[in-house]
């Protein structure tokens, strides 16, 4: 059992990751580097004139070798630590008679998607190099809070039986936002506001991409291994 | 190689201890890859905690 979770982690966090990296040099990652020239002065906007204007376009990605590859190979690392959480829970889900294939891996990973990367966007959005947002360790304490409250609430209404477990669910995904995620009183926002937009929804989309990778992937391995384990291997 | 087949549907400790080194080890790597401070790390990882939206700064 615990070969079967770490390799059908492994496995699958290497997938994810890649293909998150990937999606990311092609749609997040530029208009990253662009936010990046808005955060050193490069481009303004609002100029000294008062202008709402400044001129549009990502710049290349470069050949800073070691820059991108350190990004692919972080993704690889946060893909394997979802793609562990996730097997442990594959492990614990089918024990108690869960069915676990490539199919149902791919609405894990989407409740995974919607736990650990929406449900915490939605009180602190994807930042923009050069963001001014609240104090980083207030936001680390309440993004973790959330995921956790979120995956619970998500396991609640996945596998409790009866209303009163959906109603729990739901009241666990609400409380972290009816609290409220650490916000500034005043905005900074120093880039423009359609960018920022654009680099918000591009960067859950291709997290939602790497989290159906990740669910399917890791369903398929850890299906492969049930198929073994029932096929004698002397026949 | 063989006689370890039948422990998958046992209770055994072995499979309890298993769940819990995934959980911990995948809690050590988000860690590292979203959340610590620490410069190296922090740099190494900047353009992927902003892509994947972990708090960063």
């Amino acid at each position: 059992m615990t070969r079967r979770i770490f390799a059908c982690a492994v496995y699958a966090g290497l997938a994810a990751g890649v293909a998150f990296a990937l999606l990311s040099f092609a749609f997040v990652i530029p208009p990253l580097l662009e936010g990046e020239l808005y955060e050193g002065g490069e481009r303004v906007h609002f100029g000294a004139g008062g202008s709402p204007e400044s001129e549009a376009g990502a710049p290349s990605l470069g050949g800073d070798i070691r820059r991108h590859g350190l990004t692919a190979a972080l993704s690889v690392v946060s893909f394997t630590a979802f793609g562990l959480l996730m097997s442990a829970a594959f492990a614990i889900a089918s024990r108690r008679g869960a069915r676990i294939d490539a199919r149902t891996g791919l609405a894990w990973g989407a409740a995974g998607f919607f736990a650990v990367q929406l449900a915490p966007a939605a009180g602190l959005p994807p930042e923009l190099p050069g963001t001014v947002a609240a104090e980083i360790g207030a936001r680390q304490i309440w993004w973790g809070m959330t995921v956790v409250l979120s995956l619970a609430g998500v396991a609640l209404i996945g596998f409790g039986s009866g209303l009163a477990a959906v109603a729990g669910g739901v009241a666990l995904l609400l409380i972290p936002h009816l609290v409220g995620a650490p916000h500034l009183d005043r905005y900074f926002g120093v880039a423009p506001p359609e960018l920022a937009a654009h680099f918000a929804t591009r960067s859950m989309a291709v997290s939602a991409a790497g989290w159906a990778v990740l669910g399917a992937v890791a369903g398929h391995f850890w299906s492969r291994a049930d198929a073994s384990e029932r096929t004698p291997r002397a026949a | 190689m063989n006689t370890t087949r039948t422990l998958d549907r046992a209770d055994s400790p072995s499979d309890i201890a298993g769940i819990a080194a995934a959980i911990l080890l995948g809690f050590s790597l988000l860690f590292v890859a979203g959340i610590s401070h620490a410069a190296i790390l922090h740099d190494a990882a900047h353009d992927q905690r902003h892509a994947i939206a972990f708090p960063c700064h």
